[in-house]
């Protein structure tokens, strides 16, 4: 379904300087039961936010009020293992419009730029940056440009430029999605299809 | 330039219907897998756009994600799953897309079934909402596991948008040691490059090692691609493929098989291709692997110490906390360590030789009493198999029973859930913190390594016990 347009985002962020951060802790398999895309935020890293009572466990950075913003800033290889879906629905619904890494899964990015999420990838360097900027003051602000293709730290006004390939940012400026650029071009894919073998 | 094509790129390229200048290309799929988890909002998306599925004759549905493993006769109890099942049921009819549901004959783990019926072949282009599609690369497919945004793509157009990815090949040349498995080599593997080292490549596996393997251990080997990052991994097809492929219900006959099988012996790599990165490894350096941490890349030979922090790539911080998690310290013997639970089954170690190896080891004795064992077979073919070759009276006689084919404890969604605390011997293929259910710890291992811990109750190298056997 197409979604919301991304262009320009400013906000501050969310710190998770965790590496391989799976899909499994972004949402864990028993809250994959539902046959709607709703809902999924409140078990955003379920098993790392709440206790088994259900109570919220007070280190972790989601239950800190000091932190909060539009911004999730992940460690290296984020999104790995499953292909749920569901994990970039969890960080969207939560509230996040982009992530922030210095080096993405390949399925969890696709699934991210697929539902209208920006994924980010900055040098190692930058990364530590960004989470030192956090860390000197909680409510930094980060500018997110997608036309530029830059991400800036407003205090220091260091910036970094990140890749992505210009369908792909095409269709996230417009709120496009792959299905109508397929749909599209039904006809070409019709007479593909005609001589394939299986 | 070099002109010379890798398999990869035949199959790749033969599946383009439409490059898209700095973007990704339209890539046709031939076969289109389906499950109950990560397919109801790609069906509602087609309604919602008011569209059919473009070819339901590609595309085949089961359910094994959120099943039960006993009393599948019984109405599934759980409301959630239950819907859930019921809305692939509903969606396969009103789509007209074949399904095999819990009951059916044919019903088992979609990357189990898809080969055992021939709906997995070579040269293909093949997609499943589930990251271990990348199994059928053991054809010489490009397969690989995809979103629900992209089966909802597939289903409505039968194409897929990616950009292609980079080719490495891995070699690994020698033969196997004693006890060492398909699995070990793909942990082995892991260990070396990392959960991340193959993220961006597509992998082709060669050398020695994969051409004596059997189809099965292909599979396994190549159901683990993705656990290094790659979205995929594929060995080139050669007769040992083209015998499993012969015969079977989805497979091309008379006139169409002579095609396909003329088409199918060109897909091999040519001689002077080239990858964009190549690797060696040397199947002696390999022996009976563990984990020990939370991601699979977290292996050792099982004699083996688990690594200081500060001999490991990747932040001290992540690894210390893997370590936390599991109760385990720097310096550690796995060796010895006791264990709760014994995992056999999932798409990556549910297959009839695995059920074979398993059993060889604990033909004679007996299950350990602290330990509970759950036999999880991937297919009701695999099931059948394990009671026509005589398997479960064997199993039955050290202790164990077996299940019903699902995918079990590799992801806890039933209720087949390792306790928080408890440690779990498993065939499966990710030991993430809480994959098995919450707060549980999982070691990942072959299953000979899993028999050897499922009759001694703790972490055993099942070389000490194969003095009368064949290794596997």
């Amino acid at each position: 379904m197409a979604y919301d347009k991304f262009n320009t985002l400013k906000s501050s962020a969310v710190p998770l300087p965790i590496e391989n951060v799976d899909t499994d802790q972004i949402i864990p398999a028993r809250f994959l039961k539902a046959t709607e895309r709703k809902g999924f935020g409140d078990n955003l890293f379920r098993d790392w936010r709440y206790n088994g009572d259900g109570t919220e466990k007070k280190d972790f950075v989601l239950n800190n009020p000091t932190y909060s913003g539009k911004i999730l800033v992940g460690g290296k290889n984020f999104g790995s293992g499953s292909s749920r879906e569901h994990a970039a629905w969890a960080v969207y619904d939560y509230g996040f419009r982009c992530v922030v890494s210095s080096f993405f899964a390949d399925i969890f990015r696709n699934n991210c730029l697929n539902i209208g999420v920006l994924p980010v990838q900055v040098s190692a360097d930058f990364l530590d940056k960004i989470l030192k900027a956090i860390e000197a003051d909680p409510n930094a602000t980060f500018e997110v440009s997608l036309p530029e293709q830059t991400i800036t730290i407003e205090s220091s006004g260091e910036s970094e430029s990140f890749d992505i390939n210009a369908y792909k940012k095409a269709n996230l400026l417009n709120g496009f999605d792959d299905i109508d650029y397929l749909l599209n071009i039904q006809k070409e894919i019709k007479e593909f299809a005609s001589d394939r073998p299986l | 330039m070099n002109t010379k094509k890798t398999l990869f790129d035949k199959v790749w390229d033969s599946h383009v219907v439409q490059h898209i200048e700095n973007g990704p290309d339209v890539l046709f799929i031939d076969r289109h897998l389906v499950h109950e988890v990560t397919s109801p909002v790609a069906f509602l998306g087609l309604k919602t756009r008011g569209i059919k599925v473009m070819h339901p004759e590609k595309t085949f549905a089961t359910a094994d994600h959120n099943t039960p493993t006993i009393n599948q006769h019984l109405p599934v109890e759980d409301p959630l799953s239950a819907n859930q099942l019921r809305m692939l049921e509903e969606n396969s009819n009103e789509f007209g897309i074949s399904y095999w549901g819990l009951g059916h004959e044919k019903n088992g783990i979609v990357h189990v079934v898809g080969p055992e019926y021939g709906i997995t072949q070579p040269g293909a282009t093949i997609v499943c909402g589930d990251s271990h599609t990348s199994t059928h690369g053991a054809f010489g497919a490009i397969a690989f596991g995809i979103g629900t945004s992209e089966v909802e793509m597939v289903l409505a157009t039968q194409c897929i948008m990616q950009t292609k990815p980079k080719s490495m090949r891995i070699n690994v040349e020698g033969s196997l040691n004693r006890g060492v498995t398909p699995k070990d080599v793909a942990l082995y593997i892991i260990s070396q490059l990392t959960t991340s080292g193959a993220t961006g490549y597509f992998v082709e596996y060669a050398g020695q090692v994969f051409r004596d393997m059997t189809m099965e251990g292909r599979m396994t080997v190549c159901n683990l691609s993705i656990e290094m990052g790659a979205r995929g991994g594929m060995i080139a097809p050669d007769e040992k493929t083209f015998e499993y492929v012969k015969g079977r219900e989805f497979t091309p006959t008379g006139a169409a098989w002579d095609k396909a099988m003329a088409y199918w012996e060109t897909l091999p790599t040519e001689e002077g291709a080239e990858f964009d990165k190549e690797i060696t490894f040397n199947a002696a350096d390999i022996e009976p692997m563990i984990t020990y941490g939370t991601n699979p890349g977290m292996g050792i030979g099982i004699s083996n110490g688990i690594p200081q922090a500060d001999a490991v790539e990747g932040g001290v911080a992540t690894y210390k906390k893997s370590l936390q998690y599991m109760n385990f310290s720097e310096g550690d013997s796995m060796m010895g360590k006791p264990i709760d639970f014994v995992f056999l089954g999932s798409c990556t170690n549910g297959r009839i030789e695995d059920f074979r190896l398993f059993t060889s080891l604990v033909k004679g004795r007996q299950k350990a009493p602290n330990v509970t064992a759950w036999l999880v077979p991937g297919s009701h073919k695999v099931e059948k198999a394990i009671k026509d070759e005589g398997l479960l009276a064997i199993l039955n006689d050290a202790g164990f029973e077996l299940r019903e084919p699902g995918c079990s404890a590799c992801l806890a969604m039933n209720d087949d859930k390792v306790p928080a605390g408890k440690y779990a011997v498993s065939t499966s293929n990710r030991n993430f913190e809480g994959r098995q259910g919450p707060g549980s710890r999982t070691l990942l291992a072959s299953p000979l390594v899993a028999a050897a811990a499922a009759v001694t109750g703790k972490v055993t190298d099942p070389r000490e016990l194969m003095t009368e056997m064949v290794a596997g």
